[in-house]
């Protein structure tokens, strides 16, 4: 095997384990508040931004308030 | 709202849609023909017994070829998807609720929100008339119907920001058929709740196993709830890891609390369940969102896919043999024991999750419009995961119908039927014309280390008995029989009860926007007072049901059932009735068969179900005759079987009167939906230019994203254009 066809092996590796990465955090819901934090630089670079901690209340909050939001089905 | 839009200009359907190339002619040709010879397989076997695998054959086949051809040619050629109009998520991005989500997240997320408990127990109690109709209601109902439904739901309320059915119904029928759909919506949620409620308390009664395990489950929920408020807000991937790990160890400790000393304490009779269930529903909904029901939400979320996967690969690998008829005697018979009344209607209204299911244009109508990147995705993810839940449904068939025969009546007749020994129970099913010996009966319950499997009804018990035998046979062997039954058990409780703490949730939200109008602090979702009284008429409300259900002589499910799918496929046809008027609101009239036929198909079974339910001369359907001939035995002083007293008799004559009640109540709303709608439709085919739609403004989209799971050459080079290469960039697919 030459070096390049393992570096390649590797790359295709990094690229799956990102990707895996990217969908377990995106349907577990963990990148929420990264994406949340970059949305709100976007709009205004010095805008107020919530901690992490605030943030995740204000989610069960908002799902206290509106109950409808997010119901699963039978 | 803007002002009514006219229909965009067609797009142009993509090139590869068009056109066939020879090679993908003679692929489709392969899927069609294996899904052919599934079908006549499952039709012409006769006597002999049927691999599974041509189940398997016959619906994933029919589910290929209608996602390819159907569903696309609805989203192309009749709701017109534009894929240059921006959805909400792309306008109304704020980073939270409303975000452009990767197509094959969303797909993950509705699937998530839709498939539940439902696909699992409807088919199961359908298998008492065989495995054939079953399975060809499950596969033809859901592309001509269930999946129709869901897309073009999904598709209406993109186009309205993501408004509800109720909102939609509102305002594009009217008030009237607007008022009845929200009714329609609290009454089914009520019968909902109690028969989920029901399955459960079923199947934990007098298990010492279950109980303990699933009883876990509350300091679990607490401890994962303190863990994300508290010490690492977020990290729902470790803490759902640990949450899962404790469970096991719960399902794993059940065995062994079941075989020590602690055993009586944790036996409860299913009266005493009851309490605990009402006394668990109202505590669990008047708590923070973040102690119980948020953790509980990962945790179910986290089983139910991990098992509809484990289950996908066993039924594939272990191949099971299919043990129940194609077609069994009560398919023409009044009489079965599991629910009476005759196939048309009833095969149509016990399998509704799964088929059709209304209650999915809820979540079509909530969380996922809000979030799809592009209108073209509407196939993929409406269409998609409805199929996907279809072939859920399509393996509970087969856990129930690859368990012996005589089984499954034990399990599922009630005890009214089979007597609570394993020799009368035998004794009965012979009556019914299978046949299975006392001792294999105490067998069978001794291999999952349970007391007794007779009458354990509502199908939960039935699917996890298929499921053990399937993983069982792939691994472990029999020695982990019983695990895996106790698994399979905590997997279903555990969506159940967090069904029954949202589906609350929500009934007290309804209850209290309605009873606002009257009393404005009712309104108020943070005063106190309002929220416990709303939560406790709601809890009141479905446990009422549950203990009439548990109590009622007759047996409980075969009473409650048909109530729950008459009301189900009541919402689907509000669903209906609004798609419908919307395809002839935007001028797509020549098409509105698509869910015009659908919808008479599914308003000619509510309706039938119904009405025999009020009106049938035959005591075991109709409720009516069923009270007058207990009315008349306690005049004339007799007590009649099943009921074993006068109070039975008298139970008998209440419930009938309750439940025939609520199915004249549901005929009616629905006959008010359906009149409202049609009044609409009729204005607009009279006077076209009388049209108002609600919908929102064409405005571009900038977004560059996939229609299907895979991106076409097209889609490919386009990405490759606006610099989004590999997918995924970033989830928001590309920016032109």
């Amino acid at each position: 095997m030459t070096a390049g066809a393992g570096t390649a092996a590797a790359g295709r590796v990094r690229h799956f384990a990102s990707r895996f990465r990217y969908y377990w955090r995106e349907l577990t819901g963990e990148a929420t508040y990264d994406r949340y934090v970059a949305h709100t630089r976007s709009c205004s670079p010095d805008a107020e931004v919530m901690t992490r901690r605030e943030f995740e209340r204000s989610r069960t909050d908002a799902q206290e308030a509106d109950p409808r939001e997010g119901f699963r089905c039978c | 709202m803007s002002e009514p839009t006219p229909t965009p200009p067609t797009t142009t359907p993509p090139e590869d849609a068009r056109r066939l190339t020879p090679k993908a002619i003679a692929g489709w040709s392969l899927v069609a023909v294996i899904g052919a010879v599934g079908w006549v397989v499952l039709a012409l076997a006769r006597g002999e017994e049927v691999s599974a695998v041509w189940m398997l054959a016959a619906a994933l086949g029919s589910y290929a070829i209608a996602y390819r051809f159907y569903a696309k040619w609805i989203q192309y050629k009749v709701l017109k998807a534009d894929r240059t109009r921006a959805t909400p998520a792309e306008r109304l991005n704020n980073g939270v609720d409303f975000h452009p989500t990767d197509r094959r997240v969303l797909f993950g997320h509705h699937f998530a929100a839709v498939a539940g408990a439902g696909p699992l127990v409807g088919p199961i109690l359908a298998a008492q008339m065989g495995y054939l109709p079953g399975t060809i209601w499950i596969v033809a109902g859901v592309i001509f119907a269930g999946a129709v439904q869901d897309m073009v739901v999904l598709f209406f309320s993109t186009r309205r920001d993501g408004r509800s059915l109720g909102q939609i119904a509102r305002d594009e029928i009217g008030p009237l058929g607007g008022a009845a759909a929200l009714v329609a919506v609290f009454m089914i949620m009520i019968i909902l709740l109690a028969v989920l409620a029901l399955v459960i308390v079923n199947a934990l009664a007098d298990s010492p196993w279950g109980v303990f395990s699933i009883g876990m489950t509350i300091p679990i929920a607490l401890f994962m709830g303190f863990y994300l408020r508290t010490l690492r807000p977020g990290r729902v991937t470790e803490v759902s890891l640990i949450g899962v790990a404790l469970l096991l160890l719960a399902i794993v400790a059940g065995g062994w609390v079941a075989e020590s000393s602690l055993a009586d304490t944790f036996t409860l009779e299913a009266g005493t369940l009851v309490i605990w269930m009402v006394i668990y529903g109202f505590v669990a909904s008047v708590l923070p969102v973040w102690m119980l029901l948020a953790p509980r939400d990962y945790l179910s979320t986290f089983m139910k896919v991990g098992t509809i996967v484990l289950l996908a690969v066993g039924v594939v690998i272990a191949l099971p043999t299919l043990q129940m008829e194609g077609v069994t005697k009560f398919a023409f018979e009044e009489t079965g024991p599991v629910f009476a009344g005759s196939l048309f209607p009833f095969v149509f209204i016990t399998i509704a999750c799964g088929a059709l299911s209304g209650f999915h244009a809820l979540v079509s109508s909530g969380t996922t419009p809000k979030m799809i990147q592009k209108e073209t995705q509407v196939r993929m993810i409406g269409y998609g995961a409805m199929l996907t839940e279809s072939f859920v449904a399509i393996m509970a068939l087969i856990c129930a119908c690859i368990i012996d025969p005589g089984l499954y009546f034990a399990m599922n007749a009630p005890a009214g039927v089979i007597g609570t020994t394993v020799e009368s129970a035998s004794q009965a099913v012979a009556g019914l014309g299978f046949s299975i010996s006392p001792n294999d009966l105490a067998q069978a319950a001794k291999d999952v280390e349970e007391a007794s499997l007779l009458s354990r009804t509502g199908g939960a018990p039935t699917f996890a008995l298929g499921m053990s035998e399937i993983f069982s046979s792939v691994i472990g062997g029999a020695g982990l029989k019983a695990f895996w039954y106790h698994f399979a058990i905590m997997f279903e409780a555990l969506f159940i009860l967090t069904t029954v703490d949202a589906g609350t949730r929500v009934g007290r939200f309804m209850l209290q926007d309605m009873l606002g109008n009257v009393y404005k602090p009712m309104k108020d979702v943070s005063w106190k007072p309002g929220v416990w009284i709303a939560s406790a008429v709601v809890v009141g409300g479905w446990g009422y049901f549950l203990w009439v259900g548990v109590h009622d002589p007759l047996g409980g499910i075969n009473q409650l059932f048909p109530l729950f799918g008459i009301a189900n496929q009541l919402l689907a046809a509000v669903a209906l009735a609004v798609c419908t008027t919307l395809l002839v609101k935007s001028g797509r009239l020549k098409y509105a068969w698509i869910t015009a036929v659908p919808l008479a198909w599914d308003a000619a079974v509510t309706l039938t179900a119904s009405w025999q339910k009020v009106f049938s001369g035959d005591p075991a359907v109709g409720f009516f005759s069923q009270r007058a001939k207990y009315q008349d035995g306690i005049e004339a002083g007799e007590v009649l079987p099943p009921a074993k007293s006068m109070d039975d008799m008298h139970t008998v004559v209440t419930n009938s009167t309750v439940d025939g009640v609520l199915s004249i109540l549901f005929a009616v709303l629905i006959i008010i939906v359906l009149a409202d709608a049609a009044r609409v439709c009729y204005k607009v085919i009279r006077d076209p230019q009388s049209a108002k739609l609600a919908e929102v403004k064409y405005v571009e989209s900038k977004l560059v994203a996939p229609d299907g799971m895979f991106p076409t050459q097209r889609e490919k080079a386009e990405l490759a254009a606006v610099g989004a290469a590999s997918e995924p960039a970033d989830g928001d697919g590309g920016r032109s």
